[in-house]
């Protein structure tokens, strides 16, 4: 059963520029989506506009249609919205610490979810606090429940901030880059939490990230998006092991390998363009190495790509290029 | 340490500066000229009379010893006899305490009730007519000076509408409020503009944390975040301004007093250095420092009960 639906979801700035245009996504409950692109991709724009929280003034949402669970979110009054946020999609951020009431037990902002949806009493809500904090394998809870977000590590932190978002068992969940303030172990550690999570509690999970090796590990489809854009999705082994997007291509060479190769990193060449200063034509061919005029005139639609189930592609030349083009040890990757 | 510790722990914090206050009253005192002997007997005394003056207060010891009986003194609620009143300092500053705390506590509380609206006001519609109006507002009254304003409000209020009186200090309660609302104001105008700008800057720089961000993907309404998750993190800093401007308030109440004839400690300063009443001079300072002092370890106790992150 579709969760949510996302169709060509255009968002402006107060320029006019579409900092995202005509992306569209689907998910289904228990899914974990990785949302991969660099900074300025849009991923996170993207993210926000489903529980419609764009950050930052004057941006819109000018097209296209959300559907979460059926019913059309774009249409909602702003009660309604909050009615939404955080009962029924839960969001976890990149950096705990800066995300958390510094002057408010951990305790009482993960009950404050509970007190605001469904009414418990505070006595209720910090039974339940324990409870979650317990659930998200933070040793000693009953203690640790009245302490303060300084009080917390970096990764105990995140996990407390899983547990608030976790408050009232939201059935799809945003993670925005949650691993990457912390360090490899704590990471690996957070990824299993939420694996385990999607697995007992049957959650949807949005993964916006721009780390490869994490989405191989976790996610069971992937999204690229590039400039706003989509330009990929599909099951994570298709996409990594055969991408079809030069894009997505050049990401996984950047990817470091653990055979630790002798000279540079590969790179993508040149920078990913600002909103306002869009390319004409396909958003990524100034740094394509098979563009074409076709390329620089038209914008490519996502198309099935053939032979894949669910793989599609925004490119002029997919089918064009031969696939499974990747180095041996992507494919390690991909099958981990 | 403890958090609750700490509240017995800081006023021991405290001693090297009281130790430090009084070592600087004590100097002070010697340091300015004039003889307090010839001060008391007048310009035809005889040298004799003037040395058994000295002998009686002590004058004639070493200087130590001097701030040794000081010291003794003070910690027996001693501050030595008033020339002019031949009473004991302590109890004319007994007397003349309430008028001053009154008119600062009042001050404090008038410029809050003023600068917290204000402040809320402007930062919920930032950028907007009330913003503007209020940062405007709140501008000039950083500019204009107290002595002005002062007149500005007499006139306004006593002479012009006649509700409250020009000056003085009422023998019951409800005719000393109706007396210390105008210096009250006077001050409060003048205070709230600091308060108002500080505030607003502070609540603004919040309003964009990253937790407001997650306090509403939890679905909070604007209402809550506002007042349970902005508010508290805004109102540190804007303590401790609160708490460095009463102490500036406390040596201003000097000025205020008089202007308003308020029988309060800052008016009995002012008479007791024009007639050289060094122990009432001594004693008037040595209250505004302890005062000063105790204001700003409240400050401090309710930075630690509202900022967990202080280490006590």
């Amino acid at each position: 059963m579709t969760l949510l639906h996302v169709r060509d979801l255009t968002i402006e700035d107060r320029a006019g520029a579409a900092l995202v245009d005509g992306v569209s996504l689907s998910m289904r409950a228990g899914e974990i989506l990785g949302l991969v692109g660099e900074s300025g991709s849009g991923k996170t724009i993207t993210c926000r506009a489903l529980m419609r929280l764009l950050p930052g003034q004057g941006l819109a949402i000018r097209g296209g249609e959300i559907r979460f669970d059926g019913a059309d979110v774009l249409a909602y009054s702003e009660a309604q919205m909050r009615a939404v946020r955080g009962r029924h999609i839960g969001m976890i951020f990149q950096n705990p610490a800066s995300h958390m009431n510094p002057v408010m037990t951990v305790g009482r902002q993960i009950a404050e979810g509970r007190r605001l949806h469904f009414g418990a009493s505070r006595r209720e809500a910090r039974g339940h606090a324990v409870e979650l904090l317990r659930q998200v394998g933070i040793p000693d809870p009953a203690r640790r429940v009245d302490h303060y977000p300084h009080e917390f590590s970096g990764g105990m932190l995140q996990r407390a901030m899983i547990a608030v978002a976790l408050a009232c068992e939201p059935r799809l969940l945003i993670a925005d880059e949650p691993t990457t303030a912390l360090d490899v172990t704590v990471q690996m550690q957070i990824l299993r939490l939420l694996q385990d999570l999607r697995d007992r509690l049957g959650l949807a999970v949005i993964f916006i990230t721009h780390d490869l090796g994490v989405v191989a590990q976790t996610c069971d489809r992937i999204a690229v998006m590039y400039a706003g854009r989509l330009c990929e999705s599909g099951g994570k082994r298709d996409v990594l092991a055969a991408p079809l997007h030069p894009y997505t291509q050049g990401l996984i060479d950047c990817q470091p390998s653990s055979e630790g190769g002798v000279g540079p990193m590969p790179t993508i060449l040149g920078q990913p363009p600002v909103a306002s200063r869009f390319p004409a034509g396909c958003r990524f061919h100034p740094r394509c190495g098979h563009a074409t005029a076709q390329c620089e005139a038209g914008q490519p639609s996502m198309r099935m790509a053939a032979g894949a189930d669910g793989h599609s592609v925004a490119c002029h030349h997919a089918a064009d290029r031969p696939r499974a083009v990747t180095r041996p040890d992507r494919d390690a990757i991909a099958s981990a | 340490m403890h958090r609750y510790l700490f509240v017995l722990w800081r006023p021991v914090q405290l001693l090297p500066v009281l130790f430090g206050i009084s070592v600087l009253v004590f100097a002070m005192m010697r340091a300015i000229p004039g003889d307090p002997a010839r001060m008391l007997l007048g310009v035809r005394s005889t040298p004799e009379a003037i040395a058994r003056i000295r002998a009686q207060f002590g004058l004639d010891e070493p200087l130590w010893l001097q701030y040794v009986y000081f010291v003794r003194n003070l910690m027996h609620g001693e501050m030595g006899k008033s020339i002019i009143y031949r009473v004991d300092t302590l109890k004319l500053v007994d007397a003349r305490l309430p008028p001053t705390v009154l008119l600062v506590a009042g001050s404090v509380l008038l410029a809050v009730m003023i600068a917290l609206p204000l402040a809320t006001g402007a930062a919920r519609h930032r950028g907007r007519v009330l913003d503007h109006l209020i940062r405007l507002v709140s501008t000039i009254g950083l500019g204009l000076p107290a002595f002005w304003l002062a007149i500005m409000v007499i006139l306004l209020f006593s002479v012009s509408l006649g509700w409250f009186p020009v000056s003085g200090y009422g023998s019951d309660w409800l005719e000393r409020l109706h007396h210390l609302f105008l210096p009250c104001l006077t001050v409060a105008l003048a205070l709230s503009a600091v308060l108002t700008r500080n505030l607003r800057a502070s609540l603004l720089t919040e309003l964009q944390s990253d937790y407001v961000t997650a306090a509403r993907a939890r679905g909070a309404s604007e209402n809550r975040i506002f007042w349970r998750h902005v508010m508290p993190n805004s109102l540190i800093p804007t303590i401790n301004l609160l708490a460095v401007n009463i102490g500036w308030l406390i040596g201003g109440s000097v000025v205020i007093e008089t202007v308003f004839a308020i029988p309060g400690l800052g008016q009995l300063l002012v008479k007791a250095i024009v007639s050289r009443d060094y122990m009432v001079v001594q004693g008037v300072v040595l209250v505004f420092a302890l005062a000063t002092v105790a204001v700003n370890l409240l400050a401090d106790l309710l930075t630690v009960a509202l900022d967990p992150r202080v280490k006590p």
